[in-house]
């Protein structure tokens, strides 16, 4: 890289994002809350806003087929970084935005990182958006992760949201909020692996306000040993619309998890539906792996590999 | 290349009491290399409990299992998977997550190219490429699912393979198809076996040798041509005493408006 990262620095955005190396087009990397590098492409512009910390990222209108990377590493102890990054895409974009934010803290400190995401989709827009959280180093560190992500979305928009907590976030409080006009479709899939005595919170609201919108919500979580997580979701249909939730969860040693899960009709259109459910891993999926050669405890990691993937 | 001796399983009559209930009673079997052994009987007869037992998924009250020369009664299922057994169940569970292509790369232990799970796939009546990518969860149906199953059991192509009621819940030409695919397994005769549990004649007709399971004991065993007509005998005799259990059925899921799957 021609950049100044260390090996860490390379392992942590390799990690949550898929980085090897400076990607090509439009890009901006975030270190221990001083920008590190940032390239802007033809059609991709990254500029610093003037008001608050964080960047604009202006997407023109019929932008096909780029990528544009944002992510966030936090390798100082004791560091509490707070960004607001807003993405205007322009009309008739089809693009797909990488973010995430890595935290090695060795310290017997508490690191942080707030990330404020704002999306302004435009119409007919096409927008895959990836976002992964992870932490590592030693067992005193305290590595807080609180993303905010607001999205707006004219009509004819489609937004894919694709959310995950990899593992070694101490704490987590998520908000995922999202308003949606005529023939709007927003897809999130946010999967958690919580472990220890990690807690997590995610709270989403949507709003159906256009005819014809949808939104389809998964939700897969898994909490380990002492580790618990909330999941807490309202889809409001307030137009002839669509929405449906589901929402799994895997449990295991002392592991705890509350899912709830609503929905609020305001139109007589509306159509919405969920289903949530939460248990261990059952008997007969660890027996089928183990009839197929792998051991116990390598059946285990692969349900969970497979059920977060 | 599998030897079965005074194999005894018992449960608890309810939980926690002492007193028990033999569902396998004695039972003493030998599997033949390059042979197609179907065992059959009426419900609650212990067949399944006895591909189980073989498996491993169950751990006998007493009794002996040797396979290649090799006594494994006291091993887990996964030593025995490796060792080349391997177990189609009757109701296979579902994976959240797991996809088609990934759940048969894992029954190989090794990666696949698409045109060999599609191959798979095609053996058990499932033609279209877009399973692969599918996840074997609820969005499957009953018919899917069990074909994907026995796809799995392919792809492992154990020495053993045991077949737990593979045509229940397949309609008429998937099972047609699978049919065929037992046959030609069969005759490929590359030192490998296979169990069949079912009631259907037409599986029954390919064995080597039939085992009929009553009662946890085999009630009476031998080639096709010397149980079949026996077992007309006790279907009619079953039909007379009103217990339709035994008899020779057609596959459970005749779903006649279905597209054809066949390859």
């Amino acid at each position: 890289m021609a950049v100044d990262l260390s090996p860490i620095d390379e392992s942590l955005l390799a990690t949550i994002s898929g980085m090897h190396g400076m990607p090509k087009g439009a890009f901006n990397i975030r270190r221990n809350g001083k920008l590190v590098e940032r390239h802007s492409s033809a059609n991709i512009e990254i500029s610093t806003k003037d008001d608050e910390p964080g960047i604009d990222i202006r997407i023109a209108p019929g932008t096909k087929g780029e990528t544009v990377y944002i992510p966030v590493i936090v390798t100082q102890a004791g560091i509490k970084d707070v960004v607001y990054n807003t993405f205007y895409v322009g009309d008739d974009c089809d693009v797909t935005i990488i973010a995430g934010c890595g935290i090695h803290n060795e310290a017997h400190q508490t690191s942080q990182h707030d990330g404020i995401h704002t999306f302004y989709c435009g119409k007919n827009s096409h927008v895959v958006y990836k976002e992964a959280h992870y932490g590592e180093g030693g067992k005193g560190g305290v590595r807080i992760l609180n993303p905010v992500t607001n999205v707006f979305m004219e009509e004819g928009a489609y937004c894919e949201m694709l959310l995950s907590q990899l593992r070694g976030v101490n704490s987590t409080m998520r908000e995922t909020n999202a308003e949606l006009k005529d023939h709007a479709k927003l897809m999130v899939t946010e999967k958690l692996l919580t472990h220890d005595n990690q807690t997590a919170v995610s709270n989403m609201h949507f709003e159906l306000k256009g005819d014809n919108s949808s939104v389809q919500v998964v939700s897969r979580s898994v909490a380990r040993d002492h580790s618990s997580q909330v999941f807490n979701l309202l889809v409001i249909g307030k137009a002839k619309c669509h929405g449906h939730v589901q929402c799994d969860a895997i449990i295991m040693g002392q592991g705890k998890v509350k899912s709830i899960p609503g929905i609020e009709a305001d139109c007589e259109d509306a159509m919405l539906m969920h289903e949530a459910a939460i248990g261990k891993i059952a008997g007969d999926q660890l027996i089928k792996l183990e009839t197929l050669g792998l051991t116990e405890d390598e059946a285990e990691k692969e349900i969970l590999e497979d059920f977060l993937s | 290349m599998l030897e079965i001796k005074n194999l005894v399983f018992e449960v608890p009559v309810k939980e926690g009491s002492k007193k028990t209930k033999r569902i396998i009673d004695n039972i003493s079997l030998n599997i033949e290399d390059n042979c197609l052994n179907v065992i059959t009987g009426p419900n609650g007869g212990g067949k399944s409990t006895l591909a189980k037992l073989i498996m491993g998924i169950e751990q006998p009250t007493s009794g002996q299992i040797v396979f290649n020369g090799v006594d494994i009664t006291h091993m887990g299922c996964s030593d025995r998977a490796k060792m080349g057994i391997g177990y189609a169940f009757q109701q296979p569970p579902r994976f959240k997550g797991i996809r088609v292509k990934k759940l048969l790369e894992i029954a190989a232990g090794k990666r696949l190219p698409m045109f060999t799970c599609n191959q798979y796939l095609s053996q058990v009546g499932l033609c279209s490429a877009s399973y692969l990518n599918r996840e074997v969860d609820k969005s499957l149906s009953g018919g899917e699912i069990k074909r994907i199953e026995i796809a799995t059991i392919l792809a492992r192509n154990p020495q053993l393979a045991l077949y737990d009621e593979p045509e229940a819940g397949i309609d008429l030409w998937s099972f047609d198809r699978l049919t065929e695919t037992f046959k030609a397994i069969h005759e490929k005769r590359d030192n490998h076996s296979i169990v069949i549990i079912s009631h259907q004649e037409r599986i029954i007709n390919l064995a080597d040798q039939i085992i009929l399971l009553k009662d946890g004991h085999i009630e009476d065993q031998g080639t096709a041509q010397e149980i079949i007509p026996k077992l007309d005998m006790t279907m009619k005799k079953m039909r007379a005493e009103q217990n339709p259990a035994c008899s020779f059925s057609e596959p459970t899921d005749i779903a006649v408006g279905q597209i054809n799957t066949n390859c």
